[in-house]
């Protein structure tokens, strides 16, 4: 009789591998999305950029080619997003396309 | 400010686009008509001149089909846009001003859109022209009037008016009933009949699909006829800063969907929050227009109303264990669909306001 624990590879360890990557998939997004401030005036926020991404240096690049200042802000759930000022959803997402990022991964929300 | 009070952060591109959508029905206007003269004089035996659109029934699918899923989202408040044109601002005209930037795939799509319009009232048109038109060949290359062309001549005049005033989005089904009555004619006499030359493929094409409309006059209303409407939102602006959608609960009403769910949808969408007053109305904070409105209820009934599988509407969404499922009441199919999570929100305002007292 073979016991559970023993087996070369362990049931659960496998579901949690699996789990964490169904909410990675989902969480891959970089979403886009747009706030409105006063007057009119926008936000543009930029969450969910992947690891290998250095979101100093791509703010730095967003800044100088969209004319436009932004910053870094820590989230304690989302984690690093670039925040932009006026609204540059499409400027970032050509951006990002045209340097090799898979469109189907950015999400651009907002009206 | 006062003058030009609505945000609109895309009012940089309306300019852009609205050149673009010059050009377009230009386009759209010559295409349909493109293709009728070279096969078919566009005047009636009484020497009227006749708009002829495109030759079939078919021809029409064609064009269609060209426009993607997409689009009939895109469609679905365009169309009732133009039923309320008299009163309103038409929609369309909003749309290709205003699609935002991200949604720069379709927007073309959107133009398309606008014009899909004409092009289809012309179809309409032209499909009973068409075989008028044939009719009429014939009539001219034998001299001998038929009474059924006579026939067909009057169910257009009839019609005509009819679909230049309207949309011709209505419930008509006008084409059924002309439509029978000329295949009869056309079984008899083909072109190809009276003279020696083979019969060429797009003849015969017309001809199947003159005679599988009119065997099946459902296959037509399925394909163009049937489309899911929706009013569009009505969105005012309440003091400086805030915007009411009135008809929020109709249209949860119309997509079958709890006011919540939607609510929270295009809260988190939109990046604002709000509220609901007494009247069931939708009070949210930030300026919006209609058409950005629109626009993010056309996302939510891509991604929670519209049945992936058989792209209809009649759908339910259900909770269960804390997942949303959305079951289809047409095709059955059943799937699970995104929570709706609202992501990263930044600090607009005053911080002082934020900071615990």
């Amino acid at each position: 009789m073979s016991v559970q624990n023993l087996n070369a590879v362990d049931p659960f360890a496998e579901e949690e591998i699996l789990a964490t990557n169904d909410v990675g998939s989902q969480s891959e997004y970089i979403h886009i999305r747009i706030q409105q401030r006063n007057g009119r005036k926008t936000l543009t926020t930029l969450q969910g950029l992947p690891k290998q991404y250095d979101p100093k240096k791509l703010l730095k690049a967003f800044k100088k080619e969209f004319a436009c200042n932004g910053t870094l802000v820590d989230d304690e759930k989302m984690g690093q997003v670039i925040q932009l000022q006026g609204d540059q959803r499409v400027k970032i997402s050509t951006f990002l396309t045209d340097n090799g990022i898979e469109k189907a991964t950015i999400k651009v929300h907002g009206f | 400010m006062s003058e030009e009070p609505l945000f609109d952060p895309s009012l940089k591109k309306r300019k852009k686009k609205a050149v673009a959508f010059t050009e377009d029905p230009l386009g759209a206007d010559a295409d349909p008509t493109a293709p009728a003269p070279e096969t078919i004089d566009n005047t009636t035996t009484t020497g009227e001149t006749v708009d002829l659109g495109p030759t079939t029934a078919h021809e029409q699918m064609k064009s269609n089909g060209e426009e993607g899923e997409d689009d009939d989202f895109k469609a679905m408040f365009g169309d009732l846009k133009k039923k309320k044109k008299k009163k309103e601002i038409p929609m369309d005209l909003a749309n290709s001003g205003t699609s935002t930037p991200k949604d720069a795939v379709s927007a073309p799509a959107i133009t398309e859109d606008l014009d899909f319009s004409d092009i289809k009232k012309k179809k309409k048109k032209s499909k009973k022209a068409a075989l008028d038109m044939e009719a009429f060949e014939k009539e001219l290359s034998e001299s001998k009037s038929k009474s059924a062309g006579d026939d067909d001549e009057d169910v257009e005049v009839e019609h005509n008016p009819n679909l230049d005033i309207d949309d011709a989005d209505l419930e008509n089904d006008p084409f059924a009933q002309p439509d029978a009555p000329p295949v009869g004619v056309d079984m008899g006499n083909e072109p190809w009949l009276t003279s020696d030359r083979d019969y060429a493929y797009p003849e015969l094409l017309t001809r199947f699909y003159a005679l599988l409309h009119a065997a099946n006059p459902a296959l037509l209303s399925s394909s163009s006829q049937k489309r899911y409407t929706i009013a569009p939102p009505s969105i005012h602006r309440e003091g400086n800063k805030r915007s009411v959608f009135a008809n929020v609960t109709d249209i949860c009403k119309k997509m079958h969907r709890q006011p919540e769910h939607v609510i929270q949808f295009l809260f988190s969408e939109m990046g604002t929050t709000g509220s609901v007053d007494g009247a069931g109305r939708l009070v949210i904070k930030g300026r919006f227009q209609q058409k950005q409105v629109e626009n993010v209820l056309r996302r939510y009934i891509v991604e929670y109303v519209a049945c992936k599988t058989c792209k209809s509407m009649d759908t339910l969404l259900t909770k269960e264990n804390r997942i949303f499922f959305m079951s289809c009441e047409s095709c059955g199919s059943r799937r699970s669909v995104n929570a709706i999570k609202s992501g990263f929100q930044a600090q607009v305002g005053k911080r002082s306001k934020n900071r615990p007292a």
